[in-house]
């Protein structure tokens, strides 16, 4: 296996709040290959957003702490300065987010945003950068790049706007892309779109993390997954594995409480008990024990993320009978 | 079957600009039969939720008539509309913005009872701690406010209110799509043991098409203002009629493990829904459709039978009287 662009060990982001230390992420460790898209799977609270901020030094907080390692290219970002940081960021990992209003002012242009992340870069003229900002907006599909480039973000529609947002995070042709849920806002019609072009995208040589409540969103596109859980990584794997043979009752819990547009109809659906755990009181043990139908003596300790390299889970059910265990528990 | 709520040619026009209009629902007839669950799927903008205030009389019609019941409850004023609507409530989808933050839940549920005089104070409490239960709260959470809840439990709440004054309709938009995917079962099969329970009858309006397959017995699919195609769940899903029913199953991002051998080939549509205010002519989705020809771009299609119980609104159908429910070759 090729050296990984994406390093993360141990990584650790703590709130201090008026009711104690929140863990928002506990001991994170995944690594993204050039190249590959990264699926982070979650629900509300598992830690899937803040870790990416966390790990970009983008939590600002003062009683926030991050601790761990990120290796990026073989060099920690957690404890570089900030001036370095900042030349990385925005050049070589881009960062596209759910709202694309966060990402643009209201009062520049389109093209503006994407000519001023290309300056903060690379030493080239305005006319240039403007330029290459029309021959961005052509390549994420905005119809007549040449006139839109001079809209305002307000005259966009919310598909158009995460396309130019997209644009303006492969500007200065990122290696890798985070995308923490950037077709949640979007219509299914307009998800396929951006789902297409972060593909092309990828095929241009980005790697991708792409960060998403929707296990469907992920099985289309994603090389690896990373499901997460109370802060914590439960499962880790190619997707054919983690999709197929899925291991930890929680991701089991994740895949058939979706309703399909295909397949049998069922007047129930397979729920997962209770609500997912939040971050102010994670137990000490297994975080998901406490939702789990096959949580027994042993799920007060913390399982650790064990299996082979390729797929990892964190249960302390024998490895063995998972299958014979995942049917008995759909079949009611 | 009976026919519970039956909207012929409702119209909601809102005035925007300088003599402009958004045409937000546009001339939509439907039936919605007793005891069962009506899906209403569309994107955002297509006006699914304007035409659900529309069936409730949460807004005034531009023009249209709604019937309850075989009552005609257009026209009615507030004063004779309340008793209707003790049958007709609405759940709504954000459970942070349609709870009052200042009251706690149990006041919340009980008013709806208050305002149709339920009875003494007693019946009252009584009645509410029933309905925390039918819903999965416990007493304990009678006394809380809003924000001591999860987005789960709020809209639990939401449902009790709905549930109080034991209405026969209930129009839900959106009602799970702001929860976390393993809260939203829990709360999609609470709505199924309701209607097994009460004898419900819903209108469930909804932009997540897995989710109103799995509660829907039939489905209106709506475009800009209008509804394309309505038909049984499973015959829709299984062969959709019109061509903007079948982009939208295709776009639909499938769980896919790999296994399955021949998956649906996906349509992705190139631009965006059009404003409602300049509707294009003759059938609003000819600009988008792969099929288009040059009678689309003129004549409007009316809502019409293409086979046995499909009603789709197109020139040129998916499927065929000929060969009911089988896709036509293109």
């Amino acid at each position: 296996m090729s050296e990984p662009l994406l390093d993360v060990r141990d990584l650790r982001v703590s709130f201090r709040t008026r009711r104690g230390t929140v863990t928002a992420v506990d001991g994170l460790s995944f690594s993204v290959a050039p190249g590959e898209v990264l699926g982070v799977v979650g629900e509300s609270g598992s830690g899937k957003s803040v870790s990416m901020l966390g790990l970009l030094g983008l939590i600002r907080d003062p009683n926030a702490t991050v601790t761990g390692q990120v290796l990026f290219r073989g060099r920690d970002l957690v404890t570089m300065p900030d001036k370095e940081l900042r030349a990385i960021r925005g050049r070589d990992i881009a960062m596209v987010f759910q709202d694309p209003m966060t990402a643009l002012t209201p009062v520049y242009t389109v093209g503006w945003h994407i000519a001023e992340q290309i300056r903060a870069h690379e030493d080239i003229t305005r006319q240039e950068a403007r330029t290459r900002a029309i021959g961005l907006l052509e390549e994420v599909g905005i119809p007549d790049p040449a006139r839109r480039v001079d809209s305002y973000p307000h005259e966009f529609s919310g598909g158009m706007r995460q396309r130019a947002v997209i644009a303006m995070a492969m500007a200065c042709g990122p290696a890798l892309l985070i995308a923490d849920e950037p077709t949640t806002a979007l219509d299914v019609t307009t998800q396929a779109q951006i789902l297409d072009l972060m593909r092309r995208e990828n095929a241009g040589g980005s790697a991708i993390v792409l960060i998403t409540h929707d296990m469907g969103v992920v099985s289309r596109i994603a090389d690896r997954v990373l499901v997460m859980y109370g802060g914590r990584a439960v499962e880790e794997g190619p997707r054919p594995a983690v999709f197929r043979t899925p291991r930890h009752p929680y991701t089991w819990g994740l895949l058939d409480s979706v309703p399909r547009v295909t397949g049998p109809r069922l007047r129930r659906l397979p729920a997962i008990p209770g609500m997912p755990v939040s971050p102010l009181d994670i137990p000490d043990g297994c975080a998901f024990a406490p939702r789990c139908r096959m949580r027994h003596a042993a799920c007060t300790e913390r399982p650790a993320l064990a299996g082979d390299r390729q797929h990892r889970d964190a249960c302390w059910l024998p490895t063995d009978d998972r299958a014979a265990l995942r049917r008995e528990e759909t079949t009611p | 079957m009976t026919v519970l709520l039956r909207a012929s040619e409702v119209v909601k026009r809102y005035p925007a600009g300088r003599a402009g209009a958004v045409h937000a629902v546009n001339g939509v007839s439907l039936d919605v039969r007793a005891g069962e669950t009506l899906g209403v799927v569309g994107e955002s903008g297509c006006g699914k939720s304007t035409l659900g205030r529309c069936l409730v009389r949460l807004t005034d019609l531009t023009s249209g008539r709604v019937e309850f019941d075989g009552q005609d409850i257009t026209a009615l004023g507030p004063r004779r509309l309340r008793p209707v609507r003790a049958g007709l409530q609405l759940i709504f989808q954000d459970p942070y913005a349609s709870l009052n933050p200042r009251r706690r839940a149990g006041d919340i549920v009980a008013e709806p009872l208050k305002v149709h005089r339920h009875g003494s104070a007693g019946a009252i409490r009584d009645r509410v701690a029933e309905l925390f239960e039918v819903v999965g709260l416990s007493a304990a959470h009678l006394d809380r406010y809003p924000h001591e809840f999860s987005g789960g439990q709020r809209q639990r709440i939401g449902i009790a209110r709905a549930l109080a004054t034991r209405p026969r309709l209930i129009v839900a938009d959106e009602p799970v799509s702001a929860l976390d995917v393993s809260v939203q079962a829990q709360v999609l099969n609470l709505f199924a043991d309701l209607q097994d329970e009460f004898g419900l009858t819903y209108v469930f309006i909804a932009h997540d098409l897995g989710v109103v397959r799995h509660v829907s017995d039939r489905i209106a699919v709506m475009y800009l203002g209008e509804v394309v195609e309505l038909a049984d769940a499973e015959a829709l899903y299984a062969a959709p009629a019109h061509p903007y029913t079948e982009t939208l199953l295709s776009a639909v991002p499938e769980i896919d493990d790999g296994s399955d051998p021949a998956p649906r080939e996906r349509i992705v549509l190139t631009g965006d829904v059009p404003n409602p205010s300049d509707r294009p002519a003759g059938c609003a989705f000819h600009p988008r459709c792969p099929y288009a020809r040059d009678l689309c771009r003129t004549e409007r299609p009316p809502l019409t039978e293409a086979a046995p119980g499909r009603l789709t609104a197109c020139h040129f159908p998916l499927v065929s009287s000929s060969r009911a429910g089988a896709p036509t070759g293109r």
